[in-house]
């Protein structure tokens, strides 16, 4: 590992800044949240991933002192959060819904939480300005929020959480509404914010390219529960199980039953097919069922039967979707089994020699596909 | 297109006709020459300046501006607090009978309510007087206020206030920064009710003032009983002329104040 590179996830003397410990939330008889355990480090870029009501605005909320734990404790900096009322907390939270206040002018919004705070008035005048210039908004000062355009209101509502200079700062779907020009902008934006205040984020979001592109870390939630918590590249190629495998990006998954063999598994999957090979390192207890988790950009296509290739199956293809500079090739197995293949569309289209229809092959490396138990 | 067809204009007319004619007679009559209220005989102000000679009238007027600035601004303020709590506090135990018990007054006959305070004044050795008066006035127009202030609470975005809190606001500046800045015109309608009410009451009022402290409707009341005078009427207009004004202009502000707000709000909440 690089010395510099940025992972105090596998720094044993870390400290992290926030930590949840066996935090469990209760609304009524419903679980929101099931004795999560978590840590975030300081300057880290973390998001929360998940479907619609897994509790991520949850956390965000307990972080930002809105929603009392029904269990556990939740740490920042070493300390107990929970008598901390959310106005007494150094955590900055930017809303959904932009939550802006509708009877001050973008500059008040952004001064509000300074103002708080007793500075005199020469340095709020200074930060405020500071804020502006960083969300280029310097010519909307004098605006209400109902006299700007939606990107801008969501940039109001980043300047001002980020006025106070938070040690912590929770964006709770922050590009939702926009598109997707402006949301790419934006997304990069915040990295460098990030990269120039220090502050540590922590985002929520649906999108899970968003969280591929900001992330140093992504935890995959599913009700109330952390399925994963890993770098970027490591939730995509290295999946912990089918549900995150699923969720994030495209994949195909094959369920079979695994053999030891050698340094890796043979699996059967269908009759009349061949067995698959996949090395793993992380290894399945004993043989049994098992499922591939393979990218289909990690599967090659062809006409003609592929030499050498430690993976190897025929089909016929079934669709192809054209994505511009990707097509992906959906393969018809013997057995009926669709398996989706992925090129990079290097030439035009005219001379693709592939169509409907076609007898192909499709092939992959033994390392290319996870072995994965449920 | 014709907006005004014959029919329109006729119901337009009879209705305007059916609500303001009794107060026309009036405010002509004001201006009657004449001591008998049913003759006219020619143009003069003179009971105006009359009415300014009258040292009972004056006082009574005096009593009722001082009643109706107090109660209303302690019940704007009571209302406004209870309104926040039932709103705010969410569910807890006997909130349905909480709110029941604030609204209750709005439907209990005044004379009851009358009756009841003044058992009340009585009961503790209150003097009856200025402070009485204030005191029921407060009682019975609070639940106006609280009604007007909570139906304008019910849409307001919560996470405005959690916005102030995490910006480092205490919950009371949050509500003083936050909150009653967006549902001032409620308030300010709620005010001006009670306003309104203080001036008009007279039930209440006739049950709780005492011999030290008249309000001008028990005046006019009692004097009316005696023969109406083109005093009487002068005074009437006056007060005519003190409502409509202090209605139209305060309705104006409020109503222009609400529209841009809650539109702002709207606005602000996402496009
Ligand atoms: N105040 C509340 N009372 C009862 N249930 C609640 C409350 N707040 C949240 N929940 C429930 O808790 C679960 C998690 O909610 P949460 O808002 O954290 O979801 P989320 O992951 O943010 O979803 P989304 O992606 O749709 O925003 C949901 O099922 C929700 O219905
Ligand atoms: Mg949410």
């Amino acid at each position: 590992m690089a010395q510099t590179a940025f992972a105090p996830w596998d720094d044993p003397e870390a400290k992290p800044l926030i930590e949840f410990r066996h935090v469990t939330k209760r609304f009524g008889d419903f679980i929101a949240i099931d004795d999560l355990s978590l840590e975030i480090y300081e300057r880290e870029f973390f998001a929360l991933l998940g479907p619609s009501g897994c509790g991520k605005t949850t956390m965000m909320r307990m972080l930002a002192g809105f929603e009392p734990p029904s269990a556990g404790t939740i740490l920042l900096s070493g300390q107990d959060i929970a008598p901390v009322p959310p106005n007494k907390r150094a955590v900055n939270m930017m809303f959904q819904s932009y939550a802006l206040f509708p009877h001050l002018t973008v500059w008040d919004n952004i001064a509000f939480g300074l103002k708080r705070d007793k500075l005199p008035k020469e340095a709020i005048e200074a930060r405020v300005a500071e804020m502006l210039k960083l969300t280029r908004l310097e010519k909307f000062a004098r605006r209400k929020p109902h006299q700007i355009s939606g990107g801008q209101r969501q940039r109001v509502a980043l300047a001002r959480s980020l006025a106070k200079a938070p040690k912590l700062l929770l964006l709770d779907e922050p590009l939702g509404a926009l598109d997707k020009k402006l949301r790419q902008d934006t997304q990069f934006e915040l990295m460098d914010i990030q990269e120039k205040t220090g502050t540590t984020f922590v985002i929520v979001t649906h999108d899970q390219e968003e969280a591929m592109t900001v992330a140093s870390r992504v935890a995959v939630m599913d009700e109330g529960r952390l399925i994963q918590v890993d770098t970027p590249d490591r939730i995509y190629e290295y999946p912990n199980s089918v549900y995150v495998a699923d969720f994030i990006g495209d994949v195909n998954i094959i369920e079979g039953h695994a053999e030891k063999s050698g340094d890796g598994y043979e699996v059967t999957f269908a009759e009349g097919q061949p067995k698959l090979r996949a090395k793993t390192a992380n290894g399945l207890r004993g043989s049994g069922r098992c499922y591939l988790a393979i990218r289909p950009e990690k599967i090659a296509i062809s006409s003609q039967e592929p030499q050498d290739a430690a993976n190897a199956v025929r089909g016929v293809i079934d669709d192809i979707a054209y994505l511009g500079n990707l097509s992906t090739y959906y393969v018809r197995l013997d057995n009926g089994k669709i398996i989706k293949a992925q090129t990079a569309n290097t030439r035009r289209i005219a001379k693709r020699d592939l169509t409907w229809e076609d007898s192909v092959w499709l092939s992959w490396t033994d390392t290319a596909a996870v072995v994965l138990e449920n | 297109m014709r907006r005004f067809s014959w029919f329109n204009a006729t119901s337009l007319t009879l209705g305007f006709a059916f609500l303001y004619m009794p107060m026309v007679i009036l405010i002509i009559y004001s201006f009657n020459e004449s001591k008998l209220v049913t003759v006219w005989a020619g143009f003069s102000t003179k009971w105006y300046g009359e009415l300014l000679q009258n040292e009972a009238f004056l006082s009574a007027a005096w009593v009722t501006a001082k009643v109706a600035v107090a109660s209303s601004t302690i019940a704007t303020v009571l209302g406004t607090m209870a309104a926040y709590v039932l709103v705010r506090a969410g569910r807890f135990r006997g909130r349905t009978l909480f709110s029941g018990m604030i609204y209750a007054p709005l439907v209990m006959p005044e004379v009851i309510t009358g009756l009841s305070l003044l058992l009340l004044f009585i009961g503790i050795g209150l003097d009856r007087g200025v402070m009485t008066i204030i005191l029921a006035h407060t009682t019975f127009s609070m639940c106006y206020v609280s009604v007007v202030v909570s139906s304008r609470l019910v849409s307001f975005d919560r996470s405005l206030e959690e916005a102030a809190l995490d910006l480092g606001c205490s919950p009371f500046e949050a509500f003083r920064l936050v909150t009653l800045p967006i549902i001032a015109p409620a308030v300010i309608s709620g005010w001006l009710l009670a306003f309104t009410l203080s001036l008009d009451d007279l039930v209440i009022a006739s049950f709780t003032s005492g011999p030290s402290a008249t309000t001008l409707p028990i005046k006019i009341f009692s004097a009316v009983r005696l023969g109406v005078s083109p005093e009487i009427n002068a005074l009437s207009t006056i007060m005519i002329g003190i409502v409509t004004v202090g209605v139209i202009t305060a309705s104006l502000i409020s109503k222009r104040a609400s529209l841009r707000l809650q539109a702002e709000e709207q606005a602000a909440a996402r496009t």
